[in-house]
């Protein structure tokens, strides 16, 4: 029976995303001279923590702060599960030693909701059901939001690739697309009215 | 306990208002549903669902159905707001909990909408029969006057809310007659789109899947893996690992374990552990194939017609060919997890799972306990795809808070889900057909070796046939998957009919429509065919489904670039009966066809002496953002069929459309699965 034997690693074929958030990058900014961090300025306000500097912000985030939004999806910054806002951009907190993060602003999912209103790009996701499971859903909405803050009105190219880090195994992907136009055509109608 | 006794404590357990039971009587029913044979349940075993209308006007339906992503929790909310005529924000469903809800079998084969739903249907409009009753004798009226209206019950102009005609008293009702329900043309609320029931919890983060839980005093645990399956632990040496402050090791067996106060001193405490194993050589993914048939069964006859010998002679063409198909993984977002917690001989899990009950039966076996001191708790989780049948981290957990006396977390990371879950199987297929000049095919013999015989059956009229699944040796652990075998065995097919359709110079639609009198087939074809333009784009293929109730068609236009297909566009004719959500089914039609796309293209697990090779994302492409193309969905609503569930079955059509189109485009035949390497 001449069946082909695979001979080439599907990798190969399909280069897999290429991470920008790799952890050798984070670990440039790495201060090897502290120890602990203290302190985190999450959702605006400022946390006390007993932390090792080289730990994950994911696993501060939520073994710690108990703020379980962030999602652990890869452990290797693939999947964006666990993205998070840092000064506004977004950044995958499972390669992010929470020393890179000290002294930053850190935006999680909890934090988008503003007394009761929600981001609009949350209520888009709502409106075109941009989810199934929901498991990546916190990680592709950060994502997004830093998506729209550098680009208020990106076309559909734009938002393919400013999303591709971020995996839906559901498969949602044509949703979340709709999703973050609609997002980026509230705002505007937003900023207009004001 | 008996029987009586068991119903007597479930019932004053629920306390005050209308409890309707969903009873279940025939034995074909009960086993859709999964009655349980044998004893050990707290409750009764002949339920298989049951609604409660509390003092307060609050319903509460018991189901031990899984939230996984598919959206039941929303359909079947739907399906009682229908009948109970109730808004769909006073229903709350409670799901999965094998401390609170029936016994179920769990949540696989596209079982929910077809057996649950209506199940839940019945419940409801008893539960509506019984308020009115009520209503009745309370106000002393004539019963053609009492209606049920949003959640009121109303008779003149005067409305009262649901529980205020309980008065603290329980009201019960088996249903085992068929209520009125509401015929389908005539539904309000099921057949609509309404929004996730719960959405905002997911949108803002407050959803808690197993992974985000945590419980007092927990300690976090992580498990010893082999390093090749199969491997033998022969020597361990835990004192280093023990010394660690805080640091709990188990160790029973094969089963070595840490549990520390935090994950990164669990890391730590793993790292310590001094082992050695035994392992074995075994076959590696290049000789998978080879392999599958070298250990093959013979099988059995699934489908014979006819003579296969007698089709063969009269035909004009005859077509043979091999087809492979590789293991691929599920990769659920959200791993395996779950969170264990004892008290006393009594044992608590929560965790992400398709069969809760199922999980609960694997606990009290591994700890020789009665089921009735487990519980097993299912948050809707994050994802399952079939992948999510077994509680082997249950289990894991339950050991390590066992060995720590604390509640213990285990979150599989991602190279541990790629490795120690289980896959859907390879395969290899091989189909000998024939076809005469007119058109017709003649004879059709299909052998499945491995992969699985689900979907294997022929909507198309073929009098001669035979068809064989041939269980074999699996190298890999494997188990179920979103549409089971039904991927592979329509990939084959479906190329093949092609081939035939090549081989007499007939085009693919027309050639399809010749063998075809299934008119539920012929519909959705025809669908896909119009929605697509077929005859119009150059590079294009179409396929047919058929698989647990439901019928389908693709299209699909693909590019070549730079040596790799692209797919371009696709449209999808699905028809599963009677829609009950119109923008979920179009959801799940979508996710459907995005999560195809890998294992047509690219997904493909390598591995080699028990070992996975490529066991992490970077390594494992899965679909991303750009590799999606124009989705169009053309649901088939079929108001006059019993709705079927639609979760699996579209994902079946893609590779095979998406070959085709290779081969209009190419006219290279793939015949291998994912086929994005064959064309570099």
């Amino acid at each position: 029976m001449g069946h082909g034997v695979p001979t080439n690693l599907s990798a190969a074929i399909y280069p897999t995303f290429n991470s920008p958030f790799s952890p050798a990058a984070l670990s440039l900014v790495h201060n090897e001279g502290m120890a602990q961090v203290t302190e985190l300025h999450v959702n605006g306000t400022k946390h006390r923590v007993n932390a090792s500097s080289d730990r994950s912000l994911l696993s501060v985030l939520r073994d710690d702060l108990d703020l379980t939004g962030a999602k652990y999806g890869c452990g290797e910054g693939q999947c964006g599960a666990c993205t998070v806002l840092l000064d506004g951009q977004a950044v995958r907190s499972c390669i992010t030693r929470i020393s890179a993060a000290a002294g930053k602003r850190i935006t999680t999912i909890e934090g988008l909701e503003r007394n009761g209103t929600l981001h609009p790009l949350q209520e888009a996701f709502l409106e075109t059901g941009a989810m199934q499971c929901g498991y990546c859903t916190s990680g592709m909405i950060l994502s997004g939001v830093s998506l729209l803050a550098q680009n208020a009105s990106p076309s559909e190219a734009e938002i393919v690739h400013g999303m591709q880090g971020n995996i839906c195994r559901c498969g949602t992907y044509p949703r979340i697309v709709a999703a973050v136009r609609l997002a980026a055509l509230h705002q505007k109608t937003i900023r207009r009215a004001s | 306990m008996t029987p009586a006794s068991t119903r007597r404590d479930f019932l004053s357990a629920l306390g005050g208002g209308i409890v309707v039971l969903c009873v279940i009587d025939e034995p074909a029913d009960a086993q859709e549903s999964g009655r349980r044979s044998g004893g050990g349940d707290a409750r009764p075993a002949e339920i298989s669902a049951w609604l409660h209308i509390g003092e307060d006007g609050r319903v509460t339906v018991f189901t031990g159905k899984t939230e996984v992503g598919q959206n039941i929790r929303t359909s079947l909310t739907q399906a009682v707001a229908e009948e109970l005529h109730a808004p769909v924000e006073s229903i709350k469903m409670l799901m999965a909990d094998t401390g609170l809800t029936p016994f179920d079998m769990g949540t696989f084969g596209s079982r929910t909408t077809p057996t649950m739903a209506p199940q839940l249907r019945k419940a409801a409009a008893a539960a509506r029969e019984a308020l009115m009753d009520l209503a009745v004798s309370e106000w002393k009226v004539d019963r053609s006057t009492v209606q049920v209206v949003d959640g009121k019950v109303t008779c003149n102009g005067h409305a009262v809310r649901f529980g205020e005609l309980t008065h603290g008293s329980q009201f019960v009702q088996s249903i085992q007659a068929e209520p009125k329900l509401t015929p389908t043309l005539e539904w309000k609320v099921a057949g609509r789109t309404i929004p996730k029931v719960d959405g905002r919890d997911f949108v803002t983060g407050r959803h808690r899947y197993s992974t985000d839980l945590k419980r007092p005093g927990m300690l976090y645990g992580k498990v010893l893996r082999p390093v090749a399956f199969g491997a033998k632990l022969t020597s361990l040496d835990d004192s280093s690992a023990a010394q660690i402050p805080g640091v709990t090791v188990a160790h029973e067996g094969e089963f070595a374990a840490v549990a520390a106060p935090d994950a990164e001193t669990a890391n730590s405490a793993l790292a310590a552990l001094k082992a050695d194993w035994k392992s074995e050589p075994q076959p590696s993914d290049r000789d998978l194939f080879a392999y599958l048939k070298a250990n093959a069964e013979a099988g059995e006859d699934r489908d014979a017609r006819g003579s296969v010998e007698k089709g063969m002679a009269e035909a004009d063409h005859k077509v043979t060919a091999t087809y492979t198909i590789a293991y691929i993984a599920h990769i659920p977002l959200e791993p395996r997890a779950a969170v264990a917690e004892w008290n006393g001989d009594k044992l608590t899990v929560w965790t992400g799972t398709q069969r809760p009950f199922g999980v609960r039966e694997e606990l009290a076996s591994a700890f020789q306990i009665p089921e009735e001191r487990i519980r097993v708790i299912v948050p809707d989780t994050g994802s399952g795809y079939g992948g999510k049948h077994s509680g082997e981290c249950a289990t894991e957990a339950a050991r390590l808070a066992k060995a720590a006396g604390k509640p213990v977390k285990v979150v599989w990371t991602r190279q541990e889900e790629f490795t120690w879950s289980y896959f859907r199987p390879g395969g290899v297929i091989d189909i000998s057909a024939g076809v005469r000049a007119d058109g017709r095919i003649s004879a059709w013999e299909f052998h499945n070796y491995n992969s699985g015989p689900s979907g294997m059956q022929l909507t198309y009229e073929i009098p001669n046939r035979r068809m064989v699944f041939h269980p074999s040796k699996s190298p890999l652990r494997q188990g179920s998957y979103r549409g089971l075998a039904a991927t592979a065995n329509h990939f084959a097919r479906e190329s093949h009919v092609d081939d035939l359709a090549q081989a007499v110079g007939i085009d693919p639609l027309e050639f399809r429509l010749k063998n075809l009198k299934d008119e539920r087939q012929r519909a959705v074809l025809q669908a896909a065919a119009e929605k697509f333009a077929w005859g119009k784009h150059k590079a294009s293929g179409l396929s047919i489904g058929f698989e647990k109730g439901s019928y389908l068609a693709m299209c699909a236009e693909v590019a070549i670039e730079g040596g790799r297909p692209k797919i371009l566009r696709v449209v999808q004719a699905f028809e599963c009966g009677a829609v009950v959500n119109p923008d979920h089914l179009r959801n799940q039609v979508e996710g459907a066809i995005v999560m195809a796309i890998g294992g047509a293209l690219f997904e493909q697990l390598h591995f080699a002496d028990g070992k996975i090779l490529n066991p992490m994302l970077s390594r494992y492409r899965v679909p991303r953002f750009s590799d999606v193309p124009v989705i169009e969905t053309v649901l088939v609503d079929r108001k006059d069929l019993p709705s079927a569930g639609a979760g699996e079955t579209p994902i079946v059509g893609l590779a095979p459309a998406v070959g085709n189109a290779i081969f209009a485009a190419t006219g290279k035949r793939l015949r291998s699965m994912p086929m994005a390497g064959a064309l570099s």
